[in-house]
């Protein structure tokens, strides 16, 4: 009798608790730069990415149910991203984290507005909220956001006349590149030199030199994290004298620590930083170098906010669906005091793009130092 | 003019770790019909050897430079020939190429998991100081990739030409048969050139990574460029090698600042496609007839 009150008992355990343990989690691929020249943003977003969720399944997860992220390589290549998300969508999952590379996210978007899946992703270039997609969601500005910023500080700030630009020649770079010099003819500031640089380049020697040439106020620099180290040592070298701006990336961490002594008085616009003067993300800061033993740059809190962000949407809509989690982030702001894991204040508009505050700093000593925090471009 | 030699100067630097990669692709053709394209990922390796020595270990920066250069022979050179060229040479050179191809996968792959996606900062043998002559702006550390590269790479001429063993190497790359008949230790002789190509590749590794920082991906474009260098400059010539390393490193950067930054790379595949075209054997490389 015993052992058949056990038997029944095992199996009623068994029925209910270990298939309920798995088949009710929530699974989001996350398609990101695991390989290949995106790999140093990739490994940010996913510590960032794994970090919020540990949080949010210890605190009871969403709607009750907990999340599982599956963390799938793009290589840092458009067509593997293309591939990887057409089999992330047939498991028809509740949102997707990723691309962050621009090109990749340029190359899947369309496939998350036809299968309906919100996309939370990291990709920076102005065009690809302007594509009409109601699934897509950043987690940092695009370039028509930031670029008008950087514009105004290379006018009022730097008081350059004349600008050089050096850009990566990908879509993250184009993008930024076609921004910046349409904001930089709307306030009279002249580009005197465009230059163009090569994914994974590793000699700027020749870059430099017509940079020098150019004799431009300020230089504009646009490149991805290595080239960005590599360009700024080479500006050393060469003694390049004229004042250094760019764009949440140059006055990174990764740069800063792969630059050293060259990245000391870069200067520039700042989207996402935990060096902030905003006490959440300082504390997110210090939790996530204790716990990966390196300091996280803008791609950490990109990826730390993405899974707050279906949180916030989720328990917005009542329930775990795509659509209805899309449907809740189109104008929703979310802020610090009800959802802490969001950090700064941020609002979604119609097509996906973000709102909120952001920062001009400059690098001093190694390290990036907050100067201004200037405000969210809509009240 | 200081522009151009700034250039020039730059060029040559880089070029001379395209010389000592591309001297790989010739040393390993001519002794055993290896076309090796894991080359690229030879020169990755050994400086995540020393990282691994220095930050896993704690063994001091030189040591672990030398132990690098000693675990790149034996891996890189005594394992690539025992292990993969040796089993795989008698079914022809396609299957070879096809497994050197698997190989650079396997050694990339490796890097990227067990020690880091991310570049990394490597420190340097010299000092980053600033030496300005006549306006050309040029670091002690890029001076001395050239130095070292074009030291190493007179060494090996007079090793191959001066030296005895050298001379058996040269023997045994022209006619393997005709050399074993005259006693020359064929067997030996072709190890000796996988043992110098894989310090040949430690040394531009240990050179390359404290200007352009060590990453798993770095042996893609590395060893690319490599063949297409060793291509440009002759297949069949370490000299040739050498020509096409220092060339296509100048040509690029000239090709930058006098061309067009955005079609810089198509330079030297622009010059690789000319050399098909009008001088096969590369230009400094001899005519090779096969009988059939």
């Amino acid at each position: 009798m015993l052992r058949k009150t056990l038997a029944v008992a095992s199996i009623a355990i068994g029925g209910l608790w270990a298939p309920a343990g798995f088949a009710q989690d929530i699974v989001i691929p996350n398609i990101i730069e695991l390989s290949g020249g995106g790999a140093t943003v990739g490994a940010m977003w996913k510590n960032g990415s794994s970090m919020a969720v540990e949080e949010i399944n210890a605190s009871g997860g969403i709607l009750g149910k907990k999340i599982k992220l599956e963390f799938i390589d793009t290589a840092s290549d458009p067509g593997k991203a293309r591939a990887a998300m057409q089999r992330a969508l047939d498991d028809k999952p509740v949102a997707i984290f990723g691309p962050i590379y621009s090109g990749s996210v340029s190359a899947t978007l369309k496939m998350t507005a036809d299968a309906e899946v919100p996309q939370v992703m990291g990709g920076e270039a102005g065009p690809l909220t302007a594509q009409g997609s109601k699934y897509l969601f950043r987690t940092s500005f695009g370039q028509n956001v930031s670029m008008p910023k950087i514009a105004n500080y290379l006018r009022d700030g730097a008081k350059a006349k004349t600008v050089a630009v050096v850009y990566v020649n990908n879509d993250f770079g184009k993008g930024g590149r076609d921004a910046i010099t349409k904001e930089l003819a709307a306030r009279d500031i002249k580009v005197v030199a465009d230059i163009s640089t090569e994914a994974g380049q590793a000699d700027f020697a020749a870059d430099v030199i017509k940079l020098k040439g150019a004799n431009a106020d300020a230089i504009f620099v646009y490149l991805n994290e290595e080239e960005s180290a590599r360009f700024l040592r080479e500006a050393k070298k060469q003694g390049l004298n004229k004042p250094l701006v760019g764009e949440t990336t140059l006055l990174g961490q990764k740069v800063i620590d792969l630059a050293g002594d060259a990245a000391n008085g870069v200067k520039g616009h700042v989207g996402l930083t935990v060096d902030a003067p905003v006490p959440a993300i300082q504390e997110f800061g210090k939790k996530y170098e204790a716990k990966y033993k390196s300091k996280p740059d803008h791609n950490g809190v990109k990826g730390y906010i993405a899974p707050y962000m279906i949180k916030a949407a989720a328990e917005k809509a009542g329930k775990l669906d795509g659509k209805a989690i899309a449907a809740a982030l189109h104008g929703m702001t979310i802020t610090p005091d009800k959802v802490p894991g969001i950090l700064i204040e941020a609002t979604w508009d119609d097509t996906g793009e973000i709102d909120r505050i952001s920062f001009l700093g400059e690098v001093k000593d190694g390290k990036q130092v907050i100067t201004e925090t200037l405000p969210k471009l809509k009240k | 003019m200081t522009d151009f030699l700034q250039l020039l100067i730059s060029g040559l630097a880089t070029g001379a770790i395209y010389a000592l990669a591309a001297i790989g692709f010739t040393l390993l053709w001519q002794t055993s019909q290896t076309i090796n394209f894991a080359q690229g990922e030879f020169v990755m390796v050994p400086a995540f050897l020393a990282l691994i020595a220095m930050r896993w270990f704690g063994v001091p920066f030189v040591a672990s430079l030398v132990l690098a250069i000693l675990a790149s022979m034996l891996l890189l050179g005594v394992a690539f020939r025992y292990i993969i060229v040796g089993p795989l040479i008698r079914r022809g050179v396609l299957p070879l190429v096809i497994s050197t191809i698997a190989l650079s996968i396997l050694l990339k792959e490796s890097v990227k998991d067990f020690y880091s996606a991310e570049a990394q900062t490597f420190p340097t043998l010299l000092p980053d100081t600033l030496i300005t002559v006549a306006g050309v702006s040029v670091s002690l550390a890029q001076l001395g990739v050239l130095a070292v590269a074009l030291v190493t790479i007179v060494l090996l001429q007079w090793f191959l030409a001066g030296t005895r063993t050298g001379r058996q190497m040269q023997a045994t790359a022209q006619n393997p048969t005709v050399a074993r008949i005259l006693g020359v230790p064929v067997e030996r002789m072709i190890l000796y050139t996988f043992l110098i190509n894989a310090a040949l590749a430690a040394m531009a590794s240990l050179l390359v990574s404290p200007i352009y920082l060590a990453k798993f991906s770095n042996g893609e474009t590395l060893g690319l460029i490599a063949f297409v260098a060793a291509i440009v400059g002759g297949f069949n010539q370490v000299r040739g090698a050498i020509a096409g390393g220092l060339l296509i490193g100048v040509l690029d950067n000239l090709a930058a600042a006098y061309v067009s930054t955005a079609y810089r790379q198509a330079i030297p595949l622009i010059l690789l496609v000319l050399v098909i075209l009008f001088r096969p054997q590369g230009l400094l490389g001899r005519k090779e007839e096969r009988a059939v």
